[in-house]
């Protein structure tokens, strides 16, 4: 599977981060290599194997639904870079 | 007394305990050396002030009936600490102070110890060198242009330099052993669940566990027990009874099975390593241990998984980062998409940015079962390995690193080269098992090498035990110039 310019781009839009264009080609030819030495795992038939997604043995806990917190909204609010009293402040979305 | 920064934290512990020093004293032993030690750049943060208010009022009133008492311990800065800045080695969090502490530091606060400082690493703790971080190269102590290894190389750097008496990591492909290996230190990467991965600014959250790096392996013992535990708000936490791994650690390990796996010798590893390998299998021997040759077939395949595996997990722990309700924010784009893309085009380093375009890439459409689950797979065979030779031996013992500290820049534009580092760390990731590195030796240039030992999962004792017996054996003597303080 080669990775040209275009992919790049394209999954750079899906992943919201705006790449220079000065920067592409270097870009390109990195991931390459790299999707290059990760194809190495097509060498092995796995068509038996199951995927293995976690390494515990148990499943995950549930536990039950009651709220333990709340009343933190301003030190939630602390760190946002832009916020009006009780709202995170983000550009316009509606026209 | 005027080396105190030079003893081992068991030795500290005693000293306070003994009444022949105040944790005052130790405190400013080591805030001293973190002034002298600019050099190195393995912080990120001091917390001088409060680190010697939290010695002053423990010697006013101090209590020994826990494991740090009074002790002073510097910690990555990837562990978030209430009210103090916690960077994850990032532009995007540059600013950003939780307030929340993440379990393990609280963890260690309990048992009597307070913060001294937060120590540089990789961007979110991806690299191998510390070249990645927001706040500059760290440098190794053993030499002026060398890298820590890395991910947790301010921590290796300080530990080392003995800028704090232990400190914590995180090891995700080999974050906590490999620079532990390149400076002469001891690290430890638990099973997968023993530690809480609650508060820890999140990479590969399949693979992710911090852990104790320290100088000695008793010291080693001692920390992890004081980290370990069940903690609810870690799905993934498991619940077992604390282990006491400090009071348990023996050097008698006759009748032991340790594995050697013939997968572990590569191709173009320096004959220094070999060497190393070979040393570490007769000291063994000699204290009674017994050496099996063993098979791990799909060593080769554990890097290649591991970056599809990490990078997608990454691409989505990452995807929190966008700019509104924490960290950095773009000022340029005219609608919230574009504010979006310029916060992570500014606000991420290349390597992050890289690793999360290849993680959103595996798990796109059309590509995720070509790519995603067939890394799982893969996983699943790996992890088969180690389980099929678990059944015949204790333990394993292989090299650490493929090599020994390099310089600055040396891999830097060498991806695979870089990712290649972590070749002997990066199986034990992702079979979720424990493992410790520990100095064994030095190469032509006396730079540290290390042998690694990998245990059975929950099996942390025995390897502690193999590594403590080793240790006695090895005797690896430190040797500093400490250049950094000319």
């Amino acid at each position: 599977m080669s990775i040209d310019k275009d992919k790049i781009k394209h999954v750079s839009k899906l992943a919201r981060i705006s790449v220079d264009e000065k920067k592409i080609d270097s870009l390109t030819k990195d991931i390459s290599s790299i999707f290059k030495f990760i194809e190495q795992l097509n060498e092995l038939n796995t068509d038996k194997v199951k995927p293995l997604s976690s390494i515990l043995n148990e499943p995950l806990r549930s536990r039950k639904d009651v709220i333990n917190d709340g009343k933190i909204r301003d030190k939630i609010l602390q760190n946002s870079p832009n916020k009006n009293e009780e709202f995170f402040v983000v550009p316009k979305v509606i026209e | 007394m005027t080396d105190i920064t030079k003893k081992s934290l068991t030795e500290i512990i005693g000293l306070l305990k003994k009444k022949e020093i105040k944790s005052e004293e130790v405190t400013k032993s080591f805030i001293n050396n973190i002034e002298k030690g600019k050099k190195l750049n393995s912080f990120i943060t001091n917390c001088n002030d409060q680190a010697l208010e939290k010695a002053k009022n423990f010697d006013k009133n101090p209590k020994f009936d826990n494991l740090l008492p009074g002790v002073p311990i510097a910690v990555k800065d990837l562990f978030c600490t209430k009210g103090i800045k916690t960077t994850a080695g990032s532009k995007m969090l540059e600013n950003f102070i939780p307030n929340y502490e993440s379990t393990i530091t609280n963890n260690l606060w309990n048992e009597g110890a307070f913060l001294l400082g937060k120590l540089n690493c990789d961007e979110y703790a991806m690299g191998s060198s510390n070249e990645t971080s927001f706040f500059g190269n760290v440098i190794n102590p053993i030499a002026e242009n060398t890298v820590p290894g890395g991910s947790s190389g301010g921590s290796a750097s300080a530990l080392a330099a003995e800028l704090t008496p232990t400190t914590i990591g995180t090891d995700t492909g080999g974050s906590i052993r490999q620079p532990a290996s390149f400076t002469g230190t001891v690290g430890l990467k638990p099973t997968y669940g023993l530690c809480s991965r609650w508060g820890i600014v999140a990479f590969a959250s399949s693979l992710d566990q911090a852990g104790p790096m320290t100088r000695t392996v008793e010291d080693c013992a001692l920390m992890l027990e004081a980290m370990s535990g069940f903690d609810k708000k870690d799905s993934t936490s498991i619940n077992k009874k604390k282990e006491n791994y400090s009071k348990n650690l023996t050097k008698n390990i006759k009748g032991l099975k340790i594995g050697i796996p013939k997968e572990y010798r590569v191709d173009g590893m320096p004959n220094e390593i070999e060497q190393l390998w070979e040393n570490g299998k007769k000291l063994l021997k000699d204290v009674g241990a017994e050496i099996i040759d063993i098979s791990l077939p799909n060593t080769k395949y554990a890097l290649p998984t591991y970056y599809i595996v990490a990078p997608a997990e990454a691409s989505s722990n990452l995807a929190r980062y966008d700019g509104v309700k924490y960290g950095f924010r773009s000022l340029k784009g005219d609608n919230l998409i574009e504010m979006y893309e310029n916060t992570r085009s500014e606000g991420f380093g290349d390597e992050v940015k890289r690793r999360i375009l290849i993680g959103t890439y595996v798990l796109s459409s059309g590509y995720y079962d070509a790519y995603y689950i067939k890394a799982q797979k893969v996983r699943q065979l790996i992890k088969n390995d180690f389980d099929q030779s678990f059944k015949k031996v204790d333990a394993i013992l292989t090299p650490s690193t493929p090599s020994a500290a390099f310089k600055i820049n040396e891999k830097k534009d060498d991806p695979i080269s870089m990712y290649l580092n972590d070749i002997f760390t990066v199986p034990v990731n992702l079979a979720g098992i424990p493992a410790i590195s520990i100095p064994a030796g030095t190469d032509a240039n006396n730079f540290p090498l290390g042998l690694q030992l990998i245990g059975k999962p929950l099996d942390e004792q025995k390897i502690l035990n193999i590594a403590f017996a080793a240790e006695k054996k090895i005797n690896f003597k430190q040797n500093l110039n400490r250049w950094w303080e000319k």
